[in-house]
């Protein structure tokens, strides 16, 4: 019997695009400013690719663009085969269901509790959950991030790092199969960072999930991720493996990993 | 891109669309600054408006989220209409038995403070009230769900903040506004009539006795019912520059302000608007 056209397209943009993740030539100017200028980076999946690069070279843009929170002048984005262009905004809820994103400052919503904030995505996609079960359902993704007893406090009451737990908690609630990660140790001292990074390594082990980071920590990069890029000037200036990073004789890679 | 593809990109990024949508086109060349700047904002409210009623009009429907704003806007604004429409009662009743004594007119009193607080006085005061009191509120609460992400984090969560945030707000609005005119006439009628008992004798049965004789339907429905003009006015603005908003803090108090001013701009322009329809469709 033959396969419905849907899931045929599927399977053959598998075949054609293993990647998760698949970023293509994508540019992003902001007036006369060119942040991304012809961008191309692929993740595999159950891979972490860390972005890396100064301040301001767009790799939260970059981030942003692949979640669908903005659009690129030019050039394509590919989920899991699925090209993100002309999709409106309910079917790239569809997308990002199966994606979970954890912003630079967190981006708890302030009028709700740690509870309520992930409970938010299972209120809203797992409606056949009784309370109950969403309660044990938030209560095991808190613990998972290493938060216990803090259900009912208030996002304004937790510090930099438990805030970054509950996102991450709130990102997990609806087991995505590729997270994205934008600075997930900005701003926290070096213990807090660390303990970050375990818990991404551990998810990563016990999920199979594919991450883009984007940090210009380098240290975190090079304990978490697979694969790192570092941009600069809107261009990836080189992509590979730490080790390829440390053999590079690119100017900026050198000045880039000495400065870290 | 195609036409599709161009009504899709222009679908995502809610906290952005608005700065985005509607680039200034060629026409800019010659058309002056200001004018430019206006025909732009009113195509990006059109835009965001659209979004709206498509995003509102689709299942899953926040009915939760409705009846929170349902209490945010009604019941929370009562007692500030209220008084309002006291203080209008009890000033038109000053002024009325002053002017009608002047004319040798003192029997049309119950009359006149009726059809003045029914069809002018009640909805327009209801209308600025509400603009001020919830117009701030929604401007504000989005501007800073917005400047702090919060917005964008609906959006990953694959929620439509049209769908959750604005168009339960802009229904709301539509749906309450009507009430609290019915709750700002009912006040204003009150003490309107306890001003003159307080001068003349002069039962509340019989103040109301004359006020509505002889009145019909017609000339009090359509008046209290085009307040939910207002509320459409009132909430889409609110959300309009709330979900748009950039520039943390100061952005934050520009939307609020700009969501008040422009909205009892509007909830003005719109009654002369709505005055002229009834007369010609209600005569």
């Amino acid at each position: 019997m033959t396969a419905p056209i849907a899931e045929r397209d599927l399977k053959k943009s598998e075949v054609e695009s293993p990647a998760a993740v698949a970023i293509d030539q994508v540019h992003q100017s902001f007036g006369e400013h060119c942040v991304l200028d012809g961008v191309t980076l692929k993740v595999k999946r159950g891979e972490t690719l860390a972005v890396l690069g100064r301040s301001g070279t767009g790799k939260s843009v970059l981030l942003r663009i692949v979640i669908g929170l903005q659009n690129p002048d030019a050039g394509t984005i590919r989920i899991q085969g699925q090209d993100l262009n002309g999709l409106t905004m309910d079917q790239m809820g569809e997308i990002r269901k199966r994606m979970g994103f954890l912003f630079q400052h967190a981006a708890l919503y302030d009028s709700l509790t740690v509870e309520d904030n992930v409970a938010f995505p299972l209120l809203h996609h797992r409606r056949e959950m009784s309370a109950a079960e969403r309660r044990d359902r938030v209560h095991s993704l808190l613990t998972e991030v290493g938060i216990q007893g803090n259900l009912s406090k208030m996002p304004s009451d937790l510090s930099g790092g438990m805030q970054k737990r509950v996102g991450l908690a709130r990102a997990l609630a609806l087991d995505p199969e590729i997270l994205l990660l934008d600075e997930p140790t900005a701003g926290l001292d070096p213990i807090g960072s660390g303990e970050i990074d375990d818990l991404i390594l551990k998810l990563k082990k016990e999920r199979h999930m594919s991450s883009i980071v984007v940090t210009h920590d380098m240290h975190s990069a090079k304990t978490i991720a697979d694969r790192l890029a570092l941009l600069d000037k809107g261009h990836v200036v080189i992509e590979g493996t730490f080790d390829d990073l440390k053999q590079s004789d690119n100017e900026f890679v050198g000045l880039f990993l000495k400065q870290s | 891109m195609s036409d599709v593809a161009m009504d899709g990109a222009e679908q995502r990024g809610a906290a952005s669309a608005g700065a985005k949508a509607l680039p200034a086109a060629a026409a800019s060349a010659w058309l002056p600054g200001p004018v430019t700047r206006a025909l732009e904002w009113f195509g990006n409210l059109g835009i965001f408006f659209w979004r709206v009623v498509r995003a509102g009009a689709t299942p899953p429907y926040e009915w939760r989220e409705f009846l929170r704003q349902l209490d945010e806007v009604g019941a929370k604004s009562l007692s500030l209409v209220a008084m309002a429409g006291a203080a209008i009662g009890v000033v038109v009743a000053l002024e009325a038995r002053y002017s009608l004594a002047h004319f040798g007119a003192k029997s049309l009193f119950p009359a006149t403070l009726v059809y003045s607080v029914v069809q002018i006085m009640g909805p327009i005061i209801t209308g600025l009230v509400v603009s001020g009191r919830v117009g701030a509120g929604i401007g504000a609460e989005l501007a800073s769900m917005s400047v702090t992400e919060q917005i964008d984090a609906i959006e990953v969560s694959a929620v439509n903040p049209y769908r959750l945030l604005a168009a339960p707000r802009i229904l709301a609005c539509i749906v309450m506004l009507p009430l609290l005119t019915l709750a700002a006439d009912a006040s204003a009628l009150v003490m309107g009539w306890a001003t003159q008992a307080m001068v003349e004798p002069l039962s509340f049965h019989q103040f109301i006795n004359n006020g509505f004789y002889g009145a019909t339907l017609n000339a009090f429905l359509p008046p209290t019912f085009k307040t939910a003009v207002y509320g459409l006015i009132i909430g889409s603005i609110a959300c309009f520059h709330g979900m748009r908003t950039r520039g943390g803090a100061e952005g934050v108090g520009r939307a609020a302000t700009n969501s008040v001013v422009l909205g009892s701009l509007f909830v003005i322009l719109a009654d002369v608007v709505l005055v002229k329809f009834i007369l010609a469709v209600f005569p």
